[in-house]
């Protein structure tokens, strides 16, 4: 395998004929592994949206059949296309952990993490090919026994992505959940251990971490977040399996009633126990989701404004900086939770003291755009609309940090339009720029512009009339998780906002579509492209588009500078490479 | 693994194996760090959390095991030193009895469990047996991980792979069943002893 299997035609990676099944089913080339990641995490993208199109069309229209697809659903979903309320709850706890550890995670640190970490330094391969290619395939099993469970006995999971006992001890559907989980939380384990080894040990000649693009400083930071925060989830999901097969009482309080029955079990469990384990995780999972979307930004803004970023060391220390603080913010998730006000005193605060750093890079950004002549490509208009949209759902946050006003905002859709802000209309933003700037690379074409600009408005409109009136019905008390909002008077007033929701998250799937045919048409038929055609000085532009197979560079890259040398005085060139001496 | 990566010198100087080993310990620690501190939240906090007597643990089994494994570290450290100095008889037969040694100690581990279970502590009867199991279950898991991964240490020795200057794979062994160990070393006193 080592060494010089010959690059075929891109257009094979769709073909998995038995000769081609080394080098791409099981690649341990982290160029095909990356695309693996990224087709599949598009297209669990595409399934976990779906989930939440079929919630939507119930929050607008409760209680009337679905059109179209309603009459094609079985039964114990939608029986007569009217949706069962256990099947809203199934697709709300399904969305929810397909989105964020089948979709996001997976695209942001799985593909652009592994396809682009090893070039950006210059290096021939992740330091694991091996781990690399298993960690690939565990996420892939992971995720189909997350799909299998929708078909098998007991449904799939329907305690929210969440998972809070005691509720998820007694519902069915959630032990696959729980198992599933294991295998991605395994994968991710195998990932980071490749990402930070690879980081750490395999950087080109000169490549110094003050000279580490901000991309590979996301990943690397990412890679410590997962490492640290989902063993502990790890440990978690296994108390909860033992409760749920076992008979064990952990999450489970003494002579707990169900169902007007006293459950059998030994009990003096603490179900407050699961959400603080289950945070601990989850809070440094948010900045797993974001980080690599500021990484990717910062990228794009420096390419596109033609300056070194403002404030290079200054976004990489609060990238470490938010690492270390998110472990120690998570209860912020909990101040209804009825644990003591001093403890959420000490919550309070670190949460205020961890949005200092996002505001710094955001700032460091904005910065960055001062003065600059901005060549408006495709990437460049995402990165550009990161920063507002990331900032709407970075500031809506702060009053969910402060105790007083999240015990109204609490588990209202205020909480929802604040996270989707935070990691739609930010992160996913950033990753599709990232796809856009990134695509002449991997497959030395170039996407369709025409059709990028008709995705990037339509997208950019539809996901704020989806979410933005979140924040409205939010503070007019409107509660989450409800399978039929009418059914509560206060709701009545704003609920024509969920006509505009519904409708806005139609016309988001509408405008996916050209994004799905420009990414399939380009990759096989788009017009070739030049070696670096952003004319960007990182090292990937370094090596041939598509890079070599298990090799990426004709000759491993010495490293002369930072990089972002854009417009140094006294060049003709307005980008110096890092490797250019 | 025919990568060059194996022959390149490493920008810090430590080998990737030696690296990504002390990484995935180091999330090791953050998993039983999960579980030993729901452990101590939930002995110090429950209002339902009954400590079983002295005599029930069998407390004097449980320190001869202790022993059994800590001897089985020192083994381990005795095999990586004969290669160090290129005496490959001695590595295999201290590999040996690391192995013996852990198997001793499952050995112990499979009288005591029926026997707690016999008086009355057992998976489900309250949360300390609950704990009891899972933890000491998960250790045993990673004991029988470290055999596996010793035994095929072992096989590759017998083959006579291993030379004083190439023999990273037999450290790495040691670095994971010292973890092993180490954890044994935490578990034993909040079980047994506090």
């Amino acid at each position: 395998m080592a060494g010089g299997a010959k690059e075929g035609d891109i257009m094979e990676h769709t073909h998995h004929d038995e000769p081609f099944i080394r080098k791409y089913v099981f690649s341990l080339d982290h160029k095909v592994i990356g695309l693996q990641y990224m087709i599949t995490s598009l297209l669990f993208l595409l399934f976990g949206f779906s989930l939440v199109l079929l919630m939507r069309w119930q929050l607008a229209y409760p209680g009337h059949p679905i059109p179209v697809i309603g009459r094609f659903l079985p039964d114990f979903i939608a029986a007569g296309g009217i949706m069962h309320p256990a099947a809203y709850n199934t697709l709300g706890a399904m969305h929810g952990t397909i989105m964020i550890f089948l979709g996001i995670v997976p695209l942001g640190v799985g593909a652009f993490g592994n396809y682009f970490l090893p070039l950006q330094i210059g290096a021939h391969d992740m330091a694991f090919p091996r781990l690399n290619m298993m960690s690939y395939w565990v996420y892939f099993v992971g995720g189909v026994l997350m799909l299998l469970s929708f078909i098998l006995p007991g449904g799939a999971a329907q305690s929210g992505w969440t998972s809070y006992a005691p509720l998820s001890i007694i519902s069915p559907g959630q032990t696959v959940w729980l198992i599933a989980m294991t295998f991605l939380i395994t994968s991710s384990l195998l990932g980071s251990i490749n990402f930070i080894v690879t980081t750490l040990n395999m950087r080109a000649p000169g490549l110094t971490f003050s000279r580490l693009p901000l991309f590979v400083w996301s990943q690397f930071i990412t890679a410590i977040l997962l490492l640290f925060a989902f063993p502990v989830l790890q440990a978690a999901a296994i108390l909860q399996l033992l409760d749920r097969i076992a008979g064990t009482s952990f999450y489970l309080p003494t002579d707990l009633i169900v169902g007007g029955n006293i459950l059998g079990n030994a009990g003096g469990g603490s179900v407050l126990l699961w959400q603080h384990l289950f945070w601990f995780l989850a809070h440094p999972e948010v900045y797993v989701l974001l980080l690599p979307a500021m990484g990717i930004v910062a990228e794009i803004l420096a390419n596109g404004t033609r300056k070194p970023i403002f404030g290079y060391k200054e976004i990489a220390g609060s990238f470490s900086f938010i690492a270390f603080l998110s472990f120690i913010v998570w209860a912020h998730h909990m101040f209804v939770s009825g644990m003591k006000t001093k403890l959420s005193y000490l919550f309070m605060t670190t949460t205020m003291i961890i949005s200092v750093p996002s505001v710094a890079i955001l700032t460091c950004f904005l910065l960055s755009l001062r003065g600059a002549s901005i060549r408006y490509k495709l990437p460049m208009l995402f990165a550009l609309a990161f920063l507002p949209m990331f900032g709407i759902g970075g500031l809506t946050g702060l009053p969910l940090g402060f105790t007083p006003s999240d015990v109204y905002l609490h588990d209202t859709y205020y909480v929802i339009g604040h996270f989707h802000y935070v990691v739609v209309t930010g992160t996913l933003i950033a990753l599709m720029g990232g796809i856009y700037y990134w695509f002449p690379k991997m497959f030395g074409r170039k996407m369709n512009e025409k059709w990028g600009y008709i995705h990037f408005w339509g997208t950019v409109i539809a996901m704020n009339g989806v979410f933005f009136p979140m924040f409205v019905q939010g503070m007019a008390g409107v509660q989450r998780r409800l399978y039929d909002p009418t059914a509560q008077v206060h709701n009545l007033v704003v609920q024509p906002l969920n006509i505009v929701m519904t409708t806005s998250a139609f016309v988001l799937l509408l405008f996916q579509i050209p994004f799905i045919w420009n990414f399939f048409y380009s990759m096989f038929k788009g017009p070739k492209t030049e070696e670096n055609p952003w004319q960007a000085t990182t090292l990937e532009w370094a090596c041939p588009s598509p890079p070599l197979p298990h090799q990426n560079f004709d000759k491993v890259p010495t490293v002369y500078r930072g990089p972002y040398e854009y417009s140094v005085p006294g060049r003709k060139d307005d980008f110096w490479p890092q490797d250019q001496a | 693994m025919s990568s060059p990566s194996a022959v390149m010198e490493t920008n810090t100087g430590i080998p990737n194996g030696k690296l990504g080993m002390w990484l995935f310990l180091a999330s090791e620690v953050m998993l039983f760090g999960g579980f030993i501190s729901s452990y101590v939240i939930l002995r110090t906090g429950s209002t339902n959390f009954v400590i079983p007597g002295r005599e029930m643990l069998g407390v004097p089994l449980a320190t001869l095991n202790t022993f059994v494994l800590i001897t089985s570290s020192v083994t381990m450290v005795l095999a990586l030193d004969a290669i160090e100095k290129g005496n490959t008889k001695g590595l295999i037969r201290n590999l040996i009895l690391t192995l013996l040694l852990a198997a001793c100690f499952l050995g112990i581990k499979s009288y005591e469990y029926p026997h707690k279970w016999h008086e009355g502590i057992t998976l489900y009867s309250g949360l300390f047996g609950s704990f009891y199991y899972t933890l000491t279950g998960l250790h045993m898991l990673h004991v029988l991980g470290g055999m596996i991964f010793i035994g095929y240490i072992l096989k590759n020795a017998i083959a006579g792979r291993y030379t004083p200057q190439a023999h990273a794979r037999v450290e790495y062994a040691g670095l994971y069943w010292h973890f092993v160990d180490l954890v044994w070393v935490i578990l034993f006193p909040i079980f047994y002893l506090l």
